[in-house]
């Protein structure tokens, strides 16, 4: 059985974790056309690659994102929604990443 | 039984032998009676004793001996009548066993299905696609006679059930295989502090350390230095007579044992799984005594017994030299050594076979064996000059020797079952004609022959070098170690293939298949290595062409002429091994919830239905009443009385803090915010394409505390959507899954205010507590949340309490309403009530695609919210038309015709428009009530549509307002 790492419990067997599907960025409902909101509930490219997917441990009920090589099934890293690692070469003086709520969007 | 000859073959004392001459074991093989020795496997006992026929092939019914004695011997099945398909290679012998060989009609040495084997010519492979499939009227005639041909054994439906435990182990590093090179990875990584688990199908440790000795000694003296040091090492755990039974993802590999399964969780993983001798293939190479140079040796050094008394040695490699030596040291006379090959590197045991007066053939093959007149047995072989660049043998030369067995060695194929399910990458290396690691995943390694590693002290140094390989992965700083290319001649040959006009050259053991039938299969088309393997079987017996694989590949090069490489090769699956389902299965073991109350329904004879993770009762039996019957009385307590029912199942959720109402707003399709503490709100929950997933109630105690029900069966899986949009919105919430910790009874019926009035210090009156309420209060001394509900009656109180003083509570409710003629009532009943009411349910009248607009909830929308869940879908939605959508309706007051059923379909002029969801007789309505989709058109009051019925006839139904009866 493969293992995963949740976050807040590290490495556990798969069978406590619940697959939550490919994360998906909401585009604005506000201002987004009809074709654009569609897509974003109903399309999935499943294109073999690097996705970011929802993955919630059941025992401790935490829910976080796995970045996942589909074509190899390799997990290159998990973290908690909006807690992404910075990438290496972010320019940090955007202010904009200081916010919480952003660093996910940015990652 | 008159064949069978009964020779002693057992020979004296062998050092390092695994049998106990002390322990005799008494066994009865095919209604004769025989001994053996403790440590004996049941084909080297009966070999001891001058048994040579020991099964029947599958296809053909031809006799058959020992082919490997490890493992691929899938001739020799045998039943002791509990368990079928004994392995008797490699199963250990027991005493009091009573085996008769399987596959046979009327025993082993007088089968009468061996008539088979004499018309094999007109079975060529694909006989049974093409022969019986036209005309396709006749086949059930043939399928009687092809099923009974098909497959071995008979199943013992008796078969006790045994369950075995599973364990799980950990280590540092898993080697797999303890012949040297396997046991020197082992001490290597021990001595650098590592937790080791080795592990070995074998009974005992080695490899071929066991029994390659070329007559010598020095095999046998490097596994006594392995064996002190790995008896001075305590940090490897040795799993022997175990095999690992297949790869599973990061290093999961378990491992089966007599005692069930134990699931290793390595944290590097070197396979030294050695390598399967590849049989060459002449006509009648598989008579019994004819069998690999490998099972010659085991037979010897394992068990002390003496595969032949006058042989030939047929190889290709220098592995046929030293099978040679080990056959003169056990004391057979070897005729001649017959060697394949033109030019061959043989000089190190060329000169020690000529000393003791063993003739070389070189260039020569074996055309045939000859078999004995029972075709039971070998009388001798016919070899003649072989060109083996071409494949073609001087047959005008031809020379007869007379012997009783023959032992063959030509190459080997990897045994990489594990590395091929690990994903590893393979390449050809010409210069030893193996497939052998190219890229390996991370934290695997190979190391022997498995590796291409062949030269004895060079496997011992590999195991080393993948050790170190593996220290380094785990972070330690060891010094690399290199392990030269093989060098000098390759121990397997490029292609060891005699061709013989009258066949019976066999490839594949386990399914009779022989060359023509390749040639055949790529006539035919089928010349792609996955087309071939299924057109003609190869590989797909019982050992999973561990002895046939390669050769058929080479066959096929040979036939496409592309180099090997080109042909590439076929993955074996878990299990490496028949693995029985006792070590598979589970225990059985299957969790119910259960409420607090749920002992006192039992012993009220409630019948239990399972909904979700728990078990409610669906009714309370009463004798000489039908189902339908109590459910309808149940009903009728509720209309006229009162009825209560356990609904302590129900999914329970506190929304707490600050931002509780803004996380509802956003959850659920409707306002919360400035929802008054005391009251109650529908909840109404859609998933992001606006479809309904659940409904509840949504209660505010407080002004930071919302107190939310749902439904049964989505509790934890709306709870856990709940705590995903949490972490995304990022509000100041608290959510609490307090499913178990609170009961809840639904107390409900005109008389249901009285009952519950006598225990409650408040006011329940309509002005004080009309529906929509909620509060906290006291019950017998203990908290209880009261919200007046509606969902199946218009008088009904639901009672929330702690779990544990639900059952008192329940009590004190059944009490206070005795003289009402209080009766509890269950999920059935519940169900046939809120549909009086019109009230639809969410996963019962509506399914993974239904909007709001289609059940009439448009009420529950509050589209001029700035968002929730599914509001932009629904947006887009409301735009397109309409297909379907749910309606109430009734049956004649004398309908007596056939009822119609959930799911029945809504038919307009032979045109499906819906169908129904929810359907009963209402004993308020007096008459059928249901719930069910149409066609928008079809949605008039009073306008009627068809219910086709299971019998076919056709319900006519009318769409009615709700609630369906008089409720005042």
């Amino acid at each position: 059985m493969k293992l995963l790492n949740c976050p807040m419990n590290g490495l556990r067997p798969l069978g406590e974790f619940i697959y939550g599907g490919e994360y998906r960025e909401m585009p604005n409902p506000n201002n987004s056309s009809d074709l654009e909101w569609a897509s974003y509930v109903h399309y999935r490219d499943n294109a073999p690659g690097v996705k970011k997917e929802w993955w919630f441990h059941s025992p401790s009920g935490t829910w976080f994102i796995a970045e996942r090589n589909t074509l190899s099934d390799e997990v290159l890293n998990t973290y908690l929604f909006g807690k992404a690692p910075f990438p290496k070469n972010e320019n940090l003086s955007d202010g904009k990443l200081g916010d919480e709520k952003n660093t996910e969007l940015s990652a | 039984m008159s064949y069978q000859n009964k020779d002693n073959m057992r020979l004296a004392k062998k050092i390092g032998e695994w049998i106990d001459r002390d322990k005799v074991i008494k066994f009865s093989f095919e209604g004769e009676d025989y001994t053996g020795y403790e440590g004996d496997t049941i084909t080297s006992a009966l070999w001891a004793n001058g048994v040579k026929v020991l099964g029947r092939s599958f296809k053909y019914h031809r006799a058959r001996g020992v082919l490997s004695l490890a493992n691929h011997d899938v001739n020799i099945l045998v039943t002791d009548g509990v368990d079928t398909n004994i392995r008797a290679d490699v199963v250990t012998l027991q005493s009091g066993m009573t085996l008769k060989v399987v596959n046979t009609e009327g025993g082993v040495v007088n089968d009468k299905k061996k008539i088979i084997d004499s018309i094999s010519a007109l079975l060529p492979v694909g006989f049974y696609y093409k022969a019986f499939h036209s005309p396709a009227v006749l086949f059930p005639f043939w399928e009687k006679f092809i099923r009974k041909a098909a497959g071995l054994g008979v199943v013992n439906f008796n078969y006790p059930r045994i369950t075995q435990r599973k364990l799980n182990a950990y280590c540092d590093v898993l080697v797999i295989g303890a012949g040297p090179s396997g046991l020197s990875a082992a001490l290597m990584a021990a001595s650098n502090g590592l937790e080791v688990i080795l592990v070995d199908e074998n009974q005992q440790l080695g490899g071929s350390l066991v029994y390659d000795r070329a007559g010598g000694n020095a095999a046998k003296e490097m596994l006594d230095e392995l064996s002190v040091k790995m008896a001075e090492t305590p940090n490897i755990k040795v799993y022997t007579g175990s095999y690992a039974a297949g790869y599973y993802a990061d290093h999961m590999v378990p491992i089966v044992t007599a005692k069930g399964i134990t699931k290793v969780r390595a944290k590097t993983v070197i396979a030294a799984t050695g390598a399967f001798e590849q049989p060459p293939v002449f006509r009648h190479n598989d008579l019994p005594g004819v069998m690999l140079g490998s099972a010659a040796q085991r037979l010897i050094y394992r068990y002390g017994v003496k595969p032949f008394n006058t042989c030939v040695v047929v190889t290709a490699n220098a592995h046929g030299y030293r099978v040679a030596l080990d056959l003169l040291n056990a004391g057979c006379t070897v005729v001649a050594l017959v060697d394949m090959r033109a030019e061959a590197d043989r000089d190190q045991y060329v000169g020690e076979l000529a000393r003791k007066g063993v003739k070389i053939y070189s260039s020569y093959c074996v055309y045939e064996a000859l078999p004995s007149k029972s075709k039971l047995g070998v009388r001798g072989v016919t070899i003649c000059p072989f060109d083996e660049k071409n494949g073609t043998s001087n047959t005008a030369n031809s020379i007869t020797l007379d012997c009783d067995g023959i032992a063959m060695s030509a190459g080997w194929a990897p045994a990489a079952a594990l590395l091929y399910q690990s994903g590893m990458g393979v390449r050809f290396d010409n210069d030893i004609q193996q497939f052998v690691p190219n890229s390996l995943p991370n934290g695997i390694f190979a190391a022997g022959k498995v590796n291409g590693v062949y030269n004895i002290k060079q496997r011992g140094l590999d195991g080393m070098r993948a050790a170190a390989a593996a220290l380094q992965y785990l972070g330690k700083s060891v010094e690399t170690i290199n392990v030269d290319h093989h060098q000098g001649a390759s121990p397997s040959h490029f292609y060891p293939i005699v061709m013989h006009p009258k066949g019976k050259n066999f490839v594949d053991f386990d399914e009779d298949i022989a060359v023509k039938d390749f040639i055949n299969a790529a006539q035919e088309g089928f010349d792609n290595i996955e087309l071939m393997k299924r057109f003609t079987t190869v590989g797909m017996g019982p050992s999973q062409g561990k002895h046939s694989n390669m050769n058929a590949i080479r066959i096929l090069a040979k036939i496409r002429n592309l180099p090997v490489e080109k042909i590439g090769t076929t993955t074996a699956r878990p299990f490496f091994h028949p693995t029985p389902f006792g070590h598979l299965g589970g225990r059985s073991f299957h969790a119910h919830r259960l409420t607090t109350i749920h002992m006192w329904h039992k012993a009220a004879n409630a019948v239990f239905v399972d909904v979700g993770a728990w078990s409610r009762p669906a009714y309370y039996q009463k004798s000489g009443l039908s189902r339908i019957e109590t459910l309808q009385q149940e009903a009728i307590a509720v209309r006229q009385s009162v009825g209560i029912i356990d609904g302590g199942t129900l999914g329970k959720i506190e929304v707490c803090g600050p931002d509780a109402g803004l996380f509802l707003e956003r959850f659920y399709t409707g306002k919360y915010i400035d929802q008054k503490v005391g009251t109650t709100r529908y909840a109404l929950m859609l998933d992001e394409s606006g479809v309904i997933v659940d409904d509840g109630i949504a209660s505010r105690l407080a002004e930071q505390l919302f107190y939310l029900t749902v439904s049964t069966s989505n509790a934890a899986a709306v709870y856990r959507e709940m705590q995903r949009w949490l972490q995304i919105w990022q509000l100041n919430v608290g959510l609490v899954n307090v499913t178990g910790a609170y009961g809840l009874i639904n107390i409900a019926g005109p008389k249901s205010r009285d009952v519950l009035a006598k225990l409650v210090d408040i006011e329940l009156s309509e002005a004080n507590f009309p529906i929509g309420s909620a509060l906290e209060t006291q019950i017998l001394g203990f908290s209880a949340r009261i919200i007046r509900v509606g969902f199946v009656a218009n008088l009904a109180y639901e009672i929330h309490m702690p779990s544990a003083q639900a059952l008192n509570a329940w009590k004190a409710l059944m009490q206070s309403g005795v003289k009402e003629g209080i009766r509890p009532f269950g999920t059935d009943t519940q169900r046939l009530l809120r549909l009086e009411l019109g009230h639809h349910m969410p996963g019962y009248d509506t399914d993974g695609l239904t909007i709001p607009y289609e059940v009439g909830a448009e009420h529950a929308l509050a589209m001029d919210k700035p968002f929730f869940v599914g509001q932009r879908s629904l947006q887009i939605i409301a735009k397109k038309p309409r297909n379907k959508i749910l309606v109430s309706f009734v049956l004649p007051l004398d309908y007596s015709s056939e009822m119609p059923q959930d799911c029945n379909l809504v038919i307009d002029d032979g045109v499906i428009k819906g169908r129904v969801t929810s359907v009963s007789y209402s004993p308020a309505a007096k008459c059928v009530i249901g719930l069910a989709y149409v066609h928008p058109t079809q949605n008039q009051l009073g306008a009627t549509f068809e219910i086709r019925t299971d019998n076919g006839s056709l319900a006519k139904a009318t769409i009615v307002k709700t609630p369906f009866f008089n409720a005042e």
